[in-house]
């Protein structure tokens, strides 16, 4: 049995990948089916929502910064096209992060950092202890200073997913609740995908954009399996009641050699996170994260204590061995990845759509003459002994 | 591999272990990086933390380590008691088919210090049990004594706490026991820098453990090199034999019976 005929394109896998994937195809006049049992349920929903290109820039990953900043471009743009398609805010907020240190040591440390940033270009400000409190009065006393991030920003993650399944609809996608067992290769042709029910979803493209559990998908030659792993986090979602003081932008901050971040939101929510945890699937939340979650934070806002605790959530990123994303084509005609995106799915979500969508169209590359920001992060990027470790069942 | 590492080879419990540095494998930014910093380093064994790793999922870390050929050893990373050590060294050895193991008690948060005395205790437990034990351990010449006694296959002084590169701040207890000591003895914890890994092996001891220093250098891959060269320098100079040390000078070259004197 099929599901309501031959599609374009189906996408495997309804996290803010596939769903912004999902939208922008059928606006370019796709038509479009997501599989996923729950859609916005999976790590997507354990996120905070940071757009952090700068924080996130490590050593030697200069490359996926530039993309990074590129993304963090992108989203006023798409923030306000799915506000207007999906008739609901985003809150989408452009307000720059602070960055903590903790003590001294963490000074020195986000000092060190600060500099290679400033080398590579970003935009990066070092701040006294008395400047970042006068920015943020709920800071604690003792802290060491800081450091101004004018362009890492933040989205309601849960927001945008709302938003996006309206607009999903509003448009027309097809969504079906299940998961895929195998992708369907015929001739070393993408032609659609097999459910857990036995049912067949037909297309001539398959996206897939299962975050974590990609390379696990049945079906993919191991060629093109994709070498994503894993890696838990946690967040607590915090409440402030009425009267109780709030952040008024983003902090993140470095405790003791260990980071943290308090992501405010427009209703007084407050999500703090995040752990990284490589315990394969597991979804459990262990106490001493928590813990240590917790402890971080309230050093660096007392007046957390006063926070509810709503909820804690797990989820899991899908790591690449680079920690870059997978986005591109294979050497399966009609088989696209979408997945690799790491601690920065919500950051990549808008470029991801864009580029996927238009290697859909053109079906070799992106019409646009300019070199696509994905370039460096394409699926054939990775040298053996990473890929055959992390993408086979050896 | 050196012609040093064939003919002067690290021998733990009986077994040639080959290379002098030992590759930690917390901290690591990205598994490419890693790996790039784990086969410049040229090290055999490695170790992974118990209980932060799964070794049963097919992408695990344990699968890269056995891609390179790394000899794993499993530590018992965040364990504050006896107990929970020997607990954790079991499940190790289940799941990473291996009787040996680095042992950790942590006894204070804030510095990740060792407890010497659940220490001593979890030591006695494991090696009635059959494992080859290392325990990482102060710099105190008397524990490191007690944990050769109870059976220990190596010890494993501490420079300064983990993760601080605070580099070696006591490098006369070492040499107390690397002097005493009838089993390897592996600087672990505190290496700053490459000169760190090298006085370690000035100092005597065998083997040096490195985790930090490299996975969050700049360039890990460079500083893993940086390691290695840095301790086949000091195993170098340890056997080649350093001179004394002079207040005052001492000429290089006589002058007695030189043209015009």
């Amino acid at each position: 049995m099929t599901h309501t005929g031959q599609r374009d394109v189906v996408v495997v896998g309804g996290g803010i990948i596939g769903l912004a994937i999902a939208w922008r195809a059928v606006s370019a006049g796709l038509s479009v089916t997501v599989v996923d049992p729950d859609p916005g349920r999976g790590s997507t929903w354990a996120a905070a929502g940071m757009l952090a290109p700068v924080a996130e820039a490590q050593f030697g990953e200069e490359s996926l910064a530039a993309l990074n900043l590129a993304a963090v471009r992108a989203w006023p743009g798409f923030a306000a096209a799915l506000e207007a398609a999906a008739g609901q805010p985003v809150h989408f907020r452009a307000d720059g992060t602070l960055l903590v240190a903790g003590d001294p040591s963490d000074r020195a440390a986000t000092d060190r950092v600060l500099a290679f940033h400033q080398a590579i270009g970003l935009a990066a400000e070092r701040l006294g202890a008395r400047a970042c409190r006068e920015s943020e009065p709920l800071l604690a006393p003792g802290i060491s200073g800081g450091v101004d991030l004018p362009d890492d920003h933040q989205v309601d993650n849960r927001s945008t997913v709302g938003a996006l399944l309206a607009a999903c609809e509003t448009g027309g996608v097809l969504f079906v609740s299940d998961e895929v067992t195998r992708v369907d290769i015929r001739d070393d042709r993408a032609t659609g995908v097999e459910l857990s029910d036995g049912t067949r979803v037909d297309a001539g493209a398959v996206v897939v954009a299962a975050g974590s559990r990609s390379g696990a998908l049945g079906g993919l030659p191991e060629a093109v399996r994709p070498p994503v792993r894993p890696v838990r986090g946690v967040t607590v979602r915090l409440q402030a009641g009425p009267g109780i003081p709030r952040l008024r932008r983003t902090v993140r901050a470095l405790v003791h050699g260990r980071t943290c971040y308090l992501v405010p939101r427009h209703d007084g929510g407050l999500v703090l996170g995040a752990t990284m945890e490589e315990r394969g699937f597991d979804l459990s939340i262990p106490l001493g994260g928590l813990a240590d979650l917790f402890e971080d934070a309230r050093r660096v806002v007392p007046a957390l204590d006063e926070y509810s605790v709503v909820e804690t959530t797990s989820g899991l990123r899908p790591g690449s061995p680079d920690n870059g994303p997978i986005v591109g084509l294979t050497e399966v005609v009609g088989l696209v990845m979408a997945t690799g995106h790491y601690r920065n799915g919500m950051l990549l979500a808008p470029l991801t759509a864009d580029e996927v969508v238009g290697l859909l169209g053109s079906g070799s590359g992106s019409s646009d003459p300019s070199p696509s920001p994905f370039e460096a992060f394409r699926p054939d990027r990775f040298s053996p002994v990473v890929t055959g470790w992390l993408g086979t069942d050896s | 591999m050196t012609d040093t590492a064939t003919s002067d080879p690290l021998v733990i419990a009986g077994t040639v272990v080959g290379s002098r540095l030992i590759m930690g494998t917390g901290g690591m930014t990205s598994p490419e990086s890693l790996t790039g910093a784990l086969v410049a380093s040229g090290t055999a064994l490695a170790t992974v933390a118990v209980r932060r790793v799964d070794p049963s999922t097919r992408h695990s870390l344990v699968d890269l380590l056995e891609g390179l050929g790394i000899r794993i050893l499993p530590n018992t990373a965040g364990c504050y008691t006896a107990t929970d050590a020997v607990l954790t060294a079991r499940l190790a050895r289940e799941a990473f088919a291996t009787n040996w193991v680095k042992l950790e008690v942590i006894g204070d948060d804030r510095t990740l210090l060792p407890d010497p005395i659940e220490l001593v205790l979890a030591a006695e437990q494991l090696v009635d049990d059959g494992f080859v034990v290392l325990p990482y351990c102060g710099d105190d010449p008397v524990v490191a004594r007690r944990l050769e006694q109870v059976g220990c296959a190596a010890v494993m002084p501490l420079g300064s706490p983990i993760g601080s590169g605070l580099g070696i701040r006591n490098p006369h207890n070492i040499e107390l026991i690397v002097e005493q000591a009838g089993v390897p003895v592996v600087l672990d914890a505190g290496i700053g820098t490459a000169s760190d890994a090298c006085l370690a092996m000035e100092l005597g001891c065998s083997a040096v453990l490195v985790a930090t220093a490299v996975t969050r250098a700049g360039d890990p891959s460079l500083m893993a090199a940086a390691m290695r060269d840095g301790v086949a320098a000091g195993r170098a100079a340890r056997l080649a034999g350093r001179i004394t040390r002079r207040f005052v000078a001492e000429a290089s070259s006589s002058f007695e019976g030189m043209v015009g004197q």
